[in-house]
């Protein structure tokens, strides 16, 4: 039975499966069913469905997902039990007795069959102009039962209006068949809730709170939403025609950043296994494209662990030495713009516990339309400035008012892995078989601690290697073998660590203005956690709030996305959590193959300070350029 | 809303009977008693599905939880049924001492009656009836001196959708959610109201309890067919003199019936609602039981200048609104079979197109999550089945234009 306070879907829409049991060998912990007349066993509680697919059955699904609550209500997936008068829904019904399944009789197939056909009537969309061409689930239903004219009619106009007002998602409620995958990401994957079902009958559709534009509600732009999504429903806001334009601009100098979860995951659009990196065929496919310059955003994610971990240590300084009680501790990342934007919303009071640390992303604009810009001549009104990411809330993020530090917009477009795999292709080029090359200098060069901030626990893990250096004068190895920080890896939804140091070294020159000596830190123990997926935030916030035992952390990571970045609302379509977890194998064994693995041991980053930000991490000029500030929007929509 | 015009008082549901009688036989009696007598009375659920009482009673009496509860539906939504109103408004006796039965037999401390919207106006006189029973210590604690035998009813306002009646969808909205039908299983017998069990019951069933405790479970079944026992409310209205709510045996003929009420050139009876069959004259010697004609108690008599196409329309188009929406097969399913019928309306059809759309009334039946897109093709299919002559003759005719 479901816990009511964990889970806010109505609870039509909730797992109303039965537990399994914890030990399947105790008596009565296994039922044995027959399955087209074959006899099988499973643990008490598994639904036909997930019985089928132990035994090579395939059922058909639309509603079903499996990071998500059931809710039964596509119908695709019915089967005959002996002894029922109804087909019943294989995805919604937990075995607990020794049933009798049959999962082709011809009711069964007319019953999918009429299925299919209603909802295909009732759709209005051309797959020719439609990005989930070849990757629809509607489509492939289609395809599967053999579907070639429209057997119940077929829409003629559109019902709807697109809503284009968010600068990340998209709807297009006439391609919705009204699986509900995403009413129940949003709000119980990142109990956030922004989308619902209203109306009824046929009238029925998705909607927001009072049918604001999504711009207009409290939409974080995780776009875990698009991912789910059978169709091409819900889509990330595309920027690809304006890159194009720049890029065939001869007047226009186009750098792209690429951030580290792309590169772990774009194989996967080119038809590659999951967990496969193409960072070295990606960048020169990018120069193929027409780039200018291929950069990578772990340089800045280098750049970020300097700034927010010297701030973190002002902050504990300030906290604990100096007894100010205005600065606030815990800090939490603030490199996930769809949580900070989820704090801005729902946690307002809690704004100043951010890192005021830019994402990687901004710091990277700010550095291009200024540093780079600078020492390489051009005018930064000619840069276009573009991010891969695995993200569609960057896109929002991007265009954030305060996002125009270096004088002009700092990131042109957000661009994400599906819509760079796209550009890709229209450039008539395979990925995976591209020559390799390196990123271009001068940021090219990053360390692995900057590459596994894509996986949830990553940027904590940079964190630790690069603070735990600089407190104890002594190689994070010493203390985590290899250099895996392994109690902040894995893909629980809440990981808790308590790192205890032990011995101090001298303070190192470029923290000398800001910290006199490390005497205050020895002895005591640093307490971090990790978040990812804003459901799982919001429990972390719940216990702050309440005074528990999250409020004693030092330094929390917060990742909007399940995952962290690898499961990005950019991402190729489908993810679960088999193919999250060997995109984030992906980054780990890569990160394990670099020499360079701290962030503080990147010279191109010593440089840049030496160069251009002299005074260091956290000065006036880092503040001005490499810093930002939050605004609270709160839960209330005018 | 309809008068009642007509009461016609049967031997089971209206007879005799003393308020709090059930309540105090109950309580001088075992759970297992109580349980034995239903079981012996065969009594099955009146709100349509016909699951016998005692069953359900016994799933959730035997449950473990912490809370348990009973809901007596009152949401009275199928169109052309009144006969739970009449109960409430005339016999809350036996509706409410059945609720108390029910809280002592289940080990529920908390009664609900989930009261149709448009019935609001009932809701003051049923809580001043409530309040005089906790006065005679009816309800409340300790009840009639059973040391701690505490219960108490209050009453929920419905939403006015017709779904809501579905104990699913009842149960969703008593948790203040839309009013959609869960996945089943689990049954509200285990996992209901606040995921607790949860026994939801008819307005109609829990009147015919308080008898059965009173009377036994062997007067109960004298009455009606060996398989549908005791009697039926059945709400009468359309073409007939006598319009109203009626108490007959099950095993009563249509024929019967429509002779008691009045009705003269009858061509067509619906039997249980937009939801059930429509018979034609050459099936009205079939009876009202659970193993023939069934019916949650709406009959509704058209006669010969009546247009069963225009009635099929306006069955359908009820669906079509009535749908929550959620299910694939009723959501597009009904508007596909409406603009049947408006096809055949205009004449723009194709036998094999009507046949195409009772196939698909078909797997709606078997396909749909809850019981009204279970049933909404039942009158597509029948009305087309039996009056094809009128209907498709008609329109070559060219008269639906
Ligand atoms: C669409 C729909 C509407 C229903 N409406 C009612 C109703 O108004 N009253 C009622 O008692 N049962 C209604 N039911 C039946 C209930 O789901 C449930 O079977 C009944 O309340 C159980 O009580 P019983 O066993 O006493 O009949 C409805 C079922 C469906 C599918
Ligand atoms: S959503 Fe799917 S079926 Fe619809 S137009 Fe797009 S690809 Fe085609
Ligand atoms: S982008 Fe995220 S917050 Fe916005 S609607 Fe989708 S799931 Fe909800
Ligand atoms: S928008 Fe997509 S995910 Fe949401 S209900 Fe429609 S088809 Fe399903
Ligand atoms: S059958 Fe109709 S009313 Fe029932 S769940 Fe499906 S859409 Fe809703
Ligand atoms: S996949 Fe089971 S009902 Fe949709």
């Amino acid at each position: 039975m479901h816990k009511k306070e964990e889970l806010r879907a109505p609870v039509s829409q909730k797992p109303h499966v039965v537990e399994k049991p914890e030990n399947i060998d105790t008596i009565g912990g296994t039922v044995t069913l027959e399955l087209n007349e074959k006899k099988v066993t499973v643990p008490l509680g598994t639904t036909i469905l997930d019985a089928c697919k132990e035994n090579n059955i395939h059922i058909p699904t639309l509603c079903h997902h499996e990071d998500l609550c059931v809710a039964g209500v596509c119908r695709l997936c019915v089967v005959e039990v002996e002894g029922m008068r109804t087909l019943q829904a294989s995805c919604a019904y937990p075995i607990t007795s020794p049933i009798k399944v049959h999962t082709s009789t011809p009711m069964v197939r007319q019953a999918r069959k009429h299925i299919i056909d209603l909802l295909i009537s009732e759709h209005y969309g051309e797959c020719y102009s439609c990005f989930r061409n070849n990757n629809c689930e509607l489509q492939s239903l289609a395809k599967e039962y053999g579907v070639d004219h429209y057997n119940f009619g077929h829409i003629e106009k559109p019902r709807y209006e697109v809503d284009k007002s968010s600068y990340s998602v998209i709807r297009d409620m006439d391609k919705c068949v009204l699986c509900k995958r995403c009413v129940r990401t949003c709000i119980d994957l990142q109990e956030v809730g922004v989308l619902e079902a209203v109306g009824r009958g046929d009238q029925t559709r998705i909607s927001t709170f009072l049918d604001k534009p999504l711009a207009d509600v409290v939409c974080i732009n995780c776009g875990q939403c698009i991912n789910r999504c059978p169709t091409g429903a819900l889509r990330a806001n595309d920027p690809r025609d304006e890159i194009w334009e720049a890029i065939d601009d001869p007047k226009k100098h186009v750098i792209i950043q690429t951030a580290p979860s792309p590169r772990a995951a774009i194989g996967e659009e080119f038809g590659q296994e999951p967990g496969l990196s193409y960072t070295k065929e990606m960048t020169t496919a990018l120069r193929r494209i027409g780039f200018d310059k291929v950069f990578d955003t772990n340089f800045t994610a280098d750049l970020t662990i300097m700034e927010e971990g010297t701030e973190l240590i002002l902050r504990l300084y300030k906290a604990l030495v100096e007894k100010d009680n205005s600065v606030k501790v815990p800090q939490f990342t603030s490199c996930s713009p769809g949580w900070v934007k989820y704090l801005e919303h729902f946690y307002p009071e809690y704004i100043d516990n951010l890192s005021s640390a830019k994402s990687p992303q901004q710091m990277f604009g700010a550095l291009i339309k200024t540093y780079y810009a600078e020492k390489n001549g051009i005018n930064p009104e000619d840069i276009v400035s573009v991010a891969l990411m695995p993200c569609s809330a960057k896109k929002f993020e991007c265009n954030r008012p305060e996002m125009h530090d270096s004088g002009f917009k700092d990131v042109d477009y957000g661009l994400t892995t599906r819509e760079l795999a796209q550009m890709i292709k229209e450039a008539g080029i395979f990925l995976p078989e591209m020559p390799k090359s390196n990123f271009d200098n001068p940021f090219g060069e990053a360390s692995g601690a900057g590459l596994i901030f894509g996986a949830t626990g990553g940027v904590m893990e940079a964190a630790i290697r690069t603070v735990y250096e600089l407190i104890t004068g002594k190689n994070v190895e010493d203390f985590f073998e290899n250099m895996n920080v392994t109690p902040v890896r894995g893909f629980e939804g809440v990981k808790y660590a308590e790192l205890p140091i032990t011995e101090v070294g001298p303070v190192p020159d470029i923290l000398k203005p800001l910290v006199p000596n490390w005497d205050w830190v020895k002895g005591a123990t640093l307490k971090v956690a990790v978040v990812h997926g804003t459901a799982n935030a919001k429990k972390v916030m719940e216990d702050i709030k309440a005074g528990g035992k999250f409020s004693e952390c030092h330094f929390i990571e917060f990742m909007a996305c399940p995952g962290g970045c690898l499961g990005g609302g950019g991402q190729p379509i489908p993810t679960n959590k088999e193919i999250r977890a060997k995109r984030a194998q992906a980054i780990y064994n890569e990160d394990e193959s670099l020499t360079l693995r701290k962030s503080h041991m990147n010279e191109n980053v010593l440089r840049l300070y030496e160069e251009f930000l002299p005074e260091g991490p956290c000065s006036h000029k880092s503040h001005k350029l490499l810093h930002t500030h939050y605004t609270e929007r709160g839960k209330y929509i005018a | 809303m309809t008068t009642n015009k007509q009461k016609r008082e049967g031997a089971v549901i209206f007879s005799e009977y003393e308020r709090g009688s059930a309540i105090k036989k109950a309580l001088s009696m075992g759970r297992d008693d109580i349980l034995f007598e239903l079981r012996e009375s065969k009594l099955k659920g009146r709100g349509g599905a016909g699951f016998p009482t005692s069953t359900k009673w016994m799933l959730v009496a035997a449950a473990k939880a912490e809370e348990k509860y009973l809901i007596c539906n009152a949401d009275e939504g199928e169109p052309g049924t009144f006969k739970d109103r009449v109960l409430l408004l005339e016999y809350p006796e036996l509706v409410f001492d059945a609720m108390v039965v029910g809280g002592y037999t289940l080990g529920a401390k908390h009664g609900v009656v989930y009261l149709r919207g448009e019935y609001e106006y009932m809701k003051k006189s049923l809580e001043d009836y409530l309040e005089a029973m906790r006065k005679d210590n009816l309800l409340g604690n300790n009840i009639l001196g059973k040391e701690g035998f505490n219960f108490d009813i209050s009453i929920f306002l419905g939403s006015g959708a017709y779904v809501c009646g579905e104990e699913t969808a009842l149960i969703e909205s008593m948790e203040g959610q839309r009013g959609e039908a869960r996945n089943k299983p689990p049954y509200p017998v285990n996992t209901g109201f606040m995921g607790m069990p949860t026994a939801v019951n008819n307005v109609e069933t829990l009147a015919a309890v308080s008898h059965i405790v009173v009377k036994s479970g062997a007067w109960f079944k004298q009455h009606g067919t060996d398989k549908s026992t005791g009697s039926k409310l059945l709400s009468i209205s359309g073409d007939c003199k006598k319009p109203g709510v009626y108490e007959l045996p099950w095993g009563t003929k249509i024929s019967e019936l429509l002779e008691l009420v009045g009705a003269e050139n009858t061509k067509a009876v619906q039997v249980g609602g937009a939801s059930g069959i429509c018979l034609s004259r050459s099936e009205f010697d079939r009876t009202l039981a659970y193993e023939d004609a069934a019916t949650g108690g709406s009959i509704m008599i058209f006669n010969e200048n009546r247009d069963m196409l225009k009635v099929l329309k306006n069955f359908m188009e009820f669906f079509v609104e009535e749908s929550c929406g959620q299910c694939t097969p009723c959501r597009i399913g009904n508007v596909k079979l409406l603009e049947g019928i408006e096809m055949i309306e205009r004449g723009e059809y194709t036998f094999s197109y009507i046949k195409k759309l009772k196939d698909l009334g078909n797997t709606m039946k078997v396909a749909s999550k809850c019981g009204l897109g279970q049933s909404s093709p039942n009158s597509f299919i029948s009305i087309l089945d039996n009056f094809s002559d009128e209907i498709f003759n008609n329109v070559n005719g060219g008269s639906h234009a």
